[in-house]
């Protein structure tokens, strides 16, 4: 069975939790390609997977409507964070949401490193801009087309601000870079667990693991992943059982 | 969101790779002149060196290149991370052993008496390695370009340092690895194939400069 799902599921350490139990209680093998939510998209529609793991809302209502997916249920969310430069320079810590923290650094002309790859975190970003009345452009705005790891890097080393999923911030928190703002409505962050759709048919492991991984003893695994070794959890499950 | 125009990736490319290549091959040819031909203290080592040098895969020559050049870094000072000089940098690393050890072969290839001969009839030192390296031009020719082959085709070592910044340091091969991460397929395959014809254009040179030798070999 092949999963295709976001770098940020893999780089956070979340997979490596979750996955042998399902191997071992199930009888699936499960083959994981990590890769950002629009090629996970692209994969899912040409039939190259089976199923998805992944957090890109609008994208994936597309996904459904198109007939692409037999089922799409919610799994759990995490949040994303505005990171920087310690210091601050833009002022975005006092800003009332997410969207008016980024306004702050454009009107700043503080160095933004964007991840420009077509992933969730991308896609949100570019919406929050939307928001904003931004159009992000010029010698601040910074492309990598990169992952949320890499880009967090390159932020580092620009002394630059960028968005990032909190669950990856933590896992490679051994840069400059601090949470400037966190915690507003507009970074929340859901996560989907899509069955891919072969011609009418699905995967048997496919439907086995979008059950498992909404039942209690996996949601119980993700409200607690992390917490030994960040001090806080990294995900809050959302699948009602 | 889209890349840089294809264009303005691939003068990029050619202008990192070729500048890296001509650095290069500044020490390397010398370098493996001297390895050839002379009996230098701790040549062995050096050539070991060489032929190991030639076998570390690029992503760890950027590995090492970036820890130097990063802020904290000991040369972060100089501000290379993240600009195309970083990249001529690291490249310079990739393609060099690989220069010095094919200059080192074209050398050995030669009859092992002529250096000998050649000082015989009166050759300064300076004038026997320059007449060498005229009748060794066309490997040496090879050299150069099998240098450029390797820095212009890696994609560790220019992701890590140039850190593939549209506009600024995105280069053809880590616009590959951009488009496939994106899942736009048949873009990769445009720049793929864009980057196998410069390949084709470049060898096409050389094959040209190889025909020409052959016919003016002929009495």
């Amino acid at each position: 069975m092949l999963l295709a799902t976001t770098t940020s599921t893999r780089d956070s350490g979340l997979l490596d939790e979750l996955l042998p139990t399902f191997e071992s209680s199930s009888g699936c093998e499960v083959t994981t390609l990590a890769v950002g939510s629009g090629q996970a998209m692209t994969l899912g529609e040409r039939g190259d997977v089976d199923v998805l793991l992944v957090h890109s809302p609008a994208a994936e209502e597309e996904f459904m409507a198109a007939g692409h997916g037999s089922r799409r249920l919610p799994v759990m969310h995490n949040d994303f964070v505005v990171v920087g430069p310690p210091e601050d320079p833009a002022g975005v810590g006092g800003a009332a949401d997410a969207t008016e923290a980024l306004a702050r650094i454009a009107a700043a002309g503080a160095t933004f490193a964007s991840r420009g790859d077509d992933s969730g975190t991308h896609g949100r970003e570019l919406a929050l801009w939307a928001e904003a009345g931004v159009r992000p452009a010029g010698e601040w705005y910074v492309v990598t087309g990169q992952g949320m790891g890499e880009t967090l890097t390159i932020a580092d080393q620009l002394q630059a601000y960028t968005l990032a999923d909190r669950g990856t911030y933590l896992a490679t928190r051994t840069r400059e870079t601090a949470v400037v703002h966190e915690g507003s409505d507009d970074l929340r962050n859901d996560y989907h667990v899509i069955v891919v759709d072969h011609g009418g048919e699905t995967v048997d492991c496919a439907e086995r693991f979008a059950r498992w991984v909404t039942d209690a003893d996996a949601q119980e695994t993700i409200a607690g992943f992390g917490v030994d070794r960040y001090g806080e959890p990294l995900f809050v499950p959302d699948a009602a059982t | 969101m889209t890349s840089d125009p294809l264009h303005e990736v691939l003068l990029r490319s050619a202008a990192v790779s070729l500048s890296a290549t001509l650095l290069a091959c500044l020490v390397a040819v010398p370098l493996g002149t001297a390895l050839a031909l002379g009996r230098l203290p701790g040549r062995r080592a050096t050539v070991t060196l060489v032929n190991t040098g030639m076998a570390v895969p690029t992503v760890v020559v950027g590995l090492v290149v970036a820890t130097l050049l990063w802020r904290s870094g000991p040369l972060g000072s100089l501000g290379l991370v993240y600009t195309l000089r970083g990249m001529v940098v690291a490249q310079v690393f990739i393609a060099l052993p690989l220069v010095t050890g094919v200059t080192m072969a074209s050398l050995h290839m030669l009859p092992p008496e002529l250096p000998d001969q050649l000082r015989a009839l009166g050759a300064s030192r300076a004038q026997t390695v320059w007449r060498l390296w005229r009748e060794a031009r066309l490997p040496l020719l090879v050299a150069a370009m099998a240098g450029f082959g390797h820095a212009v085709s890696e994609v560790g070592a220019a992701t890590i340092v140039g850190g593939n910044i549209h506009g600024r340091t995105q280069v053809m091969t880590t616009a590959i690895v951009e488009d496939v991460g994106r899942g736009e397929f048949g873009t990769a395959l445009v720049y793929g194939a864009v980057l196998l014809a410069l390949a084709l254009g470049v060898n096409a040179v050389l094959a040209s400069v190889q025909r020409r030798e052959v016919v003016w070999a002929r009495p």
